[in-house]
């Protein structure tokens, strides 16, 4: 038997086999086909996953509604409009909350890497012949997937707080929450790629997740607030993923301000992008290390 | 043939029929003087820190061998394994697996390996279907093909019917005859087969190696296990025996124990004096007479016992062979019982070199 290359190369018809000595009978792909689809297969085991697991779709609808409907309605008449004029606490709130949902759903999802390891699933993916890059990327891809559905999910709920949604505004929303899913699941696999037990994930959310989505606008008007706050809040880079959610939704006037200076939506996105990308290469980095 | 530069091989070898192209997916196509092994490994260390796990250790698998790495825990077996199968670098030396260079060529090993490891590595949320597909395509095929080959492999490993269940209601047993379907799907060259029957109950170890003999006779492929039963160690076409890290002694099972020391055969029979005064003059052999009978020291005594019948069929009325066990050769080359070399190891440290891997 001598060495040949067809196990690595594209398919290896008969003629070549009886040629190199390695009839390999199996067709396979090249190391592009091969990473492509593993990619997609990856993306494909987190929506299976996911729709297996009825009760996470629920719990995770839980809190965002919670949030919407209770403390929504607890806090409106208390805040009233002093969000954007003209809008209720609720709808002020109702970006907010997907964003919210956006969040949890992905680091959550994210961190299931964690659950990978622990249970061994994660060795059978690390010893494929693929490259780290498709893993983190299908990894990516598919969280990001299941958390633009619950976002989606929780879309529909628009009309009960007076949220007008057109056509193309749901496209605008779903485009916009797809890259601000990818790049939190990015940092989520950041996150994981540096834990070591699943217990850690409540530190996470405590220490990571909170804070930013208290500081990113999603809850209160970051106007008027005190330096050190605004400060914090300009530095988060979630409140440039609430932004432009608010801004499609409810109009302009609430837009985040520089010096007093309305920052473009373009610009703002291109954050979120930006960072998105440094995050999925880091992740990259760091699950290529092998020993 | 092939087997004529490996006397040994072609001799156990000779009589079984070669691959069932229903299960490998590849049909060996063999030149004469041309085979270059499966597994080359040379002066291969790994240190850890100030520790070395695995200390320049050299050998060969043959291609189609089934070829066993016994020795205690903690002697450095996943150690070895874990730079094999690219998942740990090594520190010093050398490795070829699938005639592709462990550290130079990666990807390209990986492609021709499968993996059997001490821990499951399935997806206990998928079936055991899905989780075949998911391994087929990170290997590169087609899910036509993965379907194709699914079939007769599953069926090989008793798990036919249970294909569509969740992985998470299999029993440990079913899981680890589904990673050894899972390891043969992409038609490897060489299964690396971790301790495959660690933690099972004797019963299903005894199905796990009814599997893996099946594979010997019926695929055309390498098998390297690591283990730390003698019993199993047995049924390898050769061992290794590592230690400390090195790597005391490689042979068959059969010539290792003859290594250690002679047969024992003890034969009562009606008239001892007689008989032993018979064997020395036509079999040319010595006896000494003992309390039980007669005591024969052989290098063979399972063929020694026919030709002592010939010579004195009527006489004899009871016979005994004792062989050196693998436990006697343990012995022999480290000096210590394979039990209590396994007591102190440092295991700690040495168990799971994969696991530190990736949890870094």
């Amino acid at each position: 038997m001598t060495t040949g290359t067809a196990g690595t190369t594209g398919t290896a018809d008969a003629p070549t086999a009886a040629k190199t000595g390695t009839a390999l009978v199996v067709g396979r792909r090249g190391r592009f086909g091969r990473n492509a689809f593993t990619v997609a297969m990856i993306w494909r085991r987190e929506m299976v996953r996911f729709l297996r697991s009825r009760v996470r779709i629920i719990t995770g609808l839980a809190q965002p509604v919670l949030f919407l409907f209770v403390l929504g309605v607890g806090l409106g008449p208390v805040i009233g409009d002093r969000g954007i004029e003209g809008v209720s606490y609720q709808a002020f709130l109702f970006p907010g909350v997907l964003v919210m949902s956006i969040m949890f759903t992905a680091m959550f999802s994210a961190i299931s890497i964690v659950w990978d390891r622990e249970f061994g699933f994660l060795r059978e993916m690390l010893v494929a012949p693929v490259s780290r890059a498709s893993l983190v990327l299908g990894k990516a891809v598919g969280s990001a997937s299941i958390a633009v559905l619950q976002g989606t999910l929780l879309l529909l709920t628009a009309p009960l707080v007076d949220v007008d949604l057109g056509i193309g505004e749901a496209f605008a929303m779903i485009g916009l929450l797809m890259l601000l899913a990818f790049a939190i699941v990015s940092f989520g696999i950041v996150v994981a790629s540096r834990m070591q037990r699943v217990e850690s994930f409540q530190v996470v959310m405590g220490v990571v997740v909170n804070p930013m989505l208290f500081l990113s606008g999603a809850l209160f008007p970051l106007q008027g607030l005190p330096d050190w706050l605004s400060v914090a809040s300009k530095l988060n880079p979630i409140t440039y993923g609430v932004d432009p959610v608010r801004r499609v939704l409810l109009g302009e006037r609430g837009a985040l301000t520089w010096n007093g200076e309305v920052l473009p939506i373009w610009t703002e996105i291109l954050v979120v992008v930006v960072l998105g990308a440094a995050m999925l290469a880091l992740a990259t980095r760091l699950f290529s290390r092998s020993d | 043939m092939w087997w004529e530069r490996y006397p040994e091989a072609g001799r156990e070898r000779s009589g079984r029929p070669v691959a069932a192209e229903k299960l490998t997916g590849r049909s060996r196509v063999l030149h004469d003087g041309d085979v270059p092994p499966a597994v080359a490994v040379e002066a291969l260390e790994r240190r850890f820190g100030s520790f070395t796990a695995v200390d320049g250790i050299s050998f060969e698998v043959e291609a189609g061998e089934l070829f066993g790495f016994l020795g205690p825990n903690g002697a450095g077996k996943t150690t070895t394994i874990s730079m094999l199968c690219t998942l740990l670098r090594p520190t010093g030396g050398t490795a070829r697996v699938a005639g592709h260079d462990i550290v130079a060529e990666p990807d390209e090993v990986r492609s021709n390996i499968g993996l059997v490891f001490q821990e499951t590595t399935l997806d206990d949320w998928l079936t055991g279907d899905e989780n075949l597909r998911f391994h087929g395509v990170l290997y590169g095929l087609p899910e036509s093909e993965v379907v194709r080959r699914m079939g007769p492999l599953l069926e090989m490993v008793g798990l036919a019917d249970r294909a569509r269940n969740l992985v998470r209601e299999y029993s440990g047993g079913m899981k680890r005859r589904l990673e050894i379907a899972r390891g043969l799907i992409h038609a490897p060259r060489v299964l690396f087969l971790d301790e495959p029957t660690i933690g099972l109950d004797p019963q299903t170890r005894a199905h796990i190696w009814d599997y893996v003999e099946r594979l010997r006779r019926e695929e055309d492929t390498t098998m390297f296990l690591t283990t730390h039963y003698m019993d199993e160690a047995e049924r390898c076409d050769r061992i290794a025996i590592i230690d400390r890290g090195e790597i005391v002694a490689v042979d068959t099972p059969a010539r290792l124990k003859a290594s250690v020391g002679a047969d024992t055969v003890v034969v009562a029979s009606t008239d001892d004096e007689a008989l032993r005064i018979d064997a020395a003059r036509d079999l040319g052999v010595e006896a000494e007479l003992v309390r039980d009978g007669l005591r024969f020291l052989v290098p063979e005594g399972e063929r020694f016992v026919p030709r002592l019948f010939a010579v004195a069929g009527d006489r004899i009325q009871s016979v005994s062979v004792h062989r050196p066990t693998l436990d006697d050769v343990f012995i022999k080359y480290t000096g210590r019982d394979i039990r209590d070399a396994e007591a102190g190891a440092v295991d700690q440290f040495r168990m799971n070199p994969m696991v530190r891997g990736f949890r870094r």
